[in-house]
């Protein structure tokens, strides 16, 4: 079963300053800790993708406009509290098994090394209708 | 879900590990046996449940598996006769442009009205790239779309779409005559120096160099600089690349991350590549014309000669931005002119010119981080910080963002925060 697990980046539900804002080692760590957990993950062969996106920044919001042409409004947003950040999909036997994925990339070390607890989404990506015997 | 009747899944099964031995031991070669079995498998899976299951299915899927052994090693032989072929050839005029009424095509014309079909203008960047790729360099489908991250399936309807493109528009499979060759050879050379570009600085994904690319598209530029040895852009383009490619090895450090061209470990570069691309530089500059590729090479050629970043020659290299500015309107060349400039002059020089960006570069990652190290220069940390973070904020890059990140981390380190 496939599971995407989003990581969902929502200013209420951190506590800790920006990226950017950390200490060098600090950063080095969260990405090496990162690495890791994928090169894991896809030597156990779970999994499917990882994708980080771009910041908010660089994010358009387009609307069609039965008047004529689409509506593009740029960010960034001062208002936009909430980001997808990324996401990965793994393919594993249980739910269990995607809950223990999310667990630990909720983990990735942060300021003083302390874990971020991020919290993931974990969602079942939906499949081919079951199988009739 | 279980049945009492084993299913042709069941069959495939179980049959699958004794073919694959059979292929293995026959062939010698496992990973390509498995691949073959792999394809039978499939057809079977298609075909059984259809039609029924052979009287000897172990035979059938043998056979199948074995005709597709056969059709990758020809395949496999072609290719390699075709790389010889281009290669070794030794033009037999040394005309750069053969006139349109030429009528006897010889395997090297061959070569080069191929390259100039699949990079036609009627074609997309995206389109050409992949099309060059599969019909001259004799990638699968299933490796240009590893080697570009897309599924497979995305990649083949790419080519085949191109494919109609090209039949649609009535492009003739011939060299374009004298008027139309110069851009035409333009669209062919800015093909090969974007998959050049994307195998040495993917613009998406985790990982930052995808070498295959690169030394792809340094050995179809190679094959061109042969077939046309006296055309002063194609060798411009093969020594830039050679240049760049040399320093390849020291651009990453031990966990992936980016090292500035400053910070490298000039050791670590590929002293080879970098003396032929300098020889063919050298040997290219008093041909002329001078186009864009040849004076990116020149530059990329004083950075590889310096010892050391200090002894880099900033003046001669400062020099060539002005002439390439003249000769190219590309607005990521006003950033590297600043960064010129600021060696020569210092950093407020540098910065004057980025005052006034032009339009094309504004809210455009590179210049804020150009002027975040401008800043550095300067000892302006505040300044160098935001433009950083700035920059990390708008980067599609991942090993880019971690590197601006860790920037403006260090500078914050360093003001004791």
């Amino acid at each position: 079963m496939k599971y995407m697990l989003l990581m969902q980046f929502s200013e209420k539900n951190v506590d800790f300053p920006k990226l950017d804002e950390w200490k060098p080692e600090e950063i080095q760590a969260h990405i090496q800790f990162m690495k890791q957990t994928n090169a894991g993950l896809a030597a156990a062969g779970e999994l499917v993708d990882a994708q980080g996106l771009a910041m908010p920044e660089t994010a358009r919001i387009v609307r069609s406009h039965s008047g004529g042409a689409p509506v593009v409004t740029e960010g960034p947003f001062p208002e936009s509290k909430e980001w997808v950040a990324g996401w990965w999909i793994v393919d594993c036997d249980t739910e269990q098994r995607a809950i223990e994925i999310a667990a630990a990339v909720s983990a990735a070390p942060g300021p003083g090394g302390r874990p971020l607890n991020m919290p993931i989404e974990v969602r079942q990506i939906m499949a081919a209708p079951p199988t009739e015997l | 879900m279980t049945t009492f009747e084993p299913t042709v899944d069941d069959l495939l099964r179980t049959l699958a590990p004794q073919v694959a031995g059979v292929l293995t031991r026959r062939w010698g070669d496992f990973a390509a046996a498995e691949d073959a079995v792999q394809e039978a498998l499939l057809a079977a899976a298609m075909q059984w449940p259809a039609e029924g299951v052979p009287r000897n299915p172990r035979g059938w899927l043998v056979q199948v598996a074995s005709r597709r052994m056969t059709e990758q090693v020809r395949s496999e032989q072609a290719r390699r006769r075709r790389e010889e072929l281009v290669a070794g050839q030794v033009p037999a005029d040394r005309r750069s442009a053969p006139g349109a009424d030429t009528g006897d095509e010889s395997a090297h014309d061959d070569t080069l009205a191929l390259l100039f079909l699949c990079c036609h203008p009627v074609l997309s960047p995206a389109s050409a790239i992949a099309l060059t790729l599969r019909s001259v360099g004799g990638l699968t489908t299933g490796e240009i779309a590893a080697a570009f991250l897309v599924p497979e399936a995305t990649m083949g309807q790419r080519i085949s779409r191109a494919k109609q493109r090209i039949k649609a528009s009535g492009v003739p499979f011939r060299m374009p005559d004298s008027a139309a060759w110069p851009a035409r050879l333009d669209a062919v050379l800015h093909v090969l120096y974007l998959i050049f570009n994307e195998g040495y600085a993917s613009s998406t994904g985790p990982e930052l160099r995808r070498v295959e690319l690169s030394r792809e598209a340094i050995r179809l530029t190679r094959s061109v600089h042969t077939l046309l040895p006296d055309n002063a852009e194609v060798a411009g383009l093969l020594a830039l690349m050679l240049l760049t490619e040399a320093r390849g090895p020291a651009r990453t450090g031990p966990d992936g991350e980016l090292v500035p061209l400053a910070e490298q470990d000039r050791s670590r570069w590929d002293t080879v590549a970098i003396a032929e691309g300098v020889a063919l530089i050298t040997a290219a500059l008093p041909r002329g014309p001078v186009g864009p590729y040849q004076v990116q090479a020149a530059i990329a050629a004083v950075h590889d000669e310096a010892p050391t970043a200090a002894e880099t020659d900033w003046p001669q290299i400062l020099a060539l931005y002005g002439v390439l500015t003249r000769i190219s309107d590309n607005p990521l060349i006003t950033l590297n002119r600043a960064v010129a400039t600021a060696m020569v002059d210092g950093p407020a020089a540098g910065l004057a010119l980025l005052a006034d960006p032009p339009p094309a570069l504004a809210g455009h990652h590179r210049l804020y981080a150009v002027r975040a190290h401008l800043h550095q220069l300067a000892g302006d940390r505040e300044a160098a910080m935001a433009d950083y973070r700035a920059a990390a904020r708008r980067t599609a890059s991942l090993p880019e963002r971690h590197h601006l990140s860790l920037c403006a981390a260090r500078l914050a380190t360093r003001a004791g925060r």
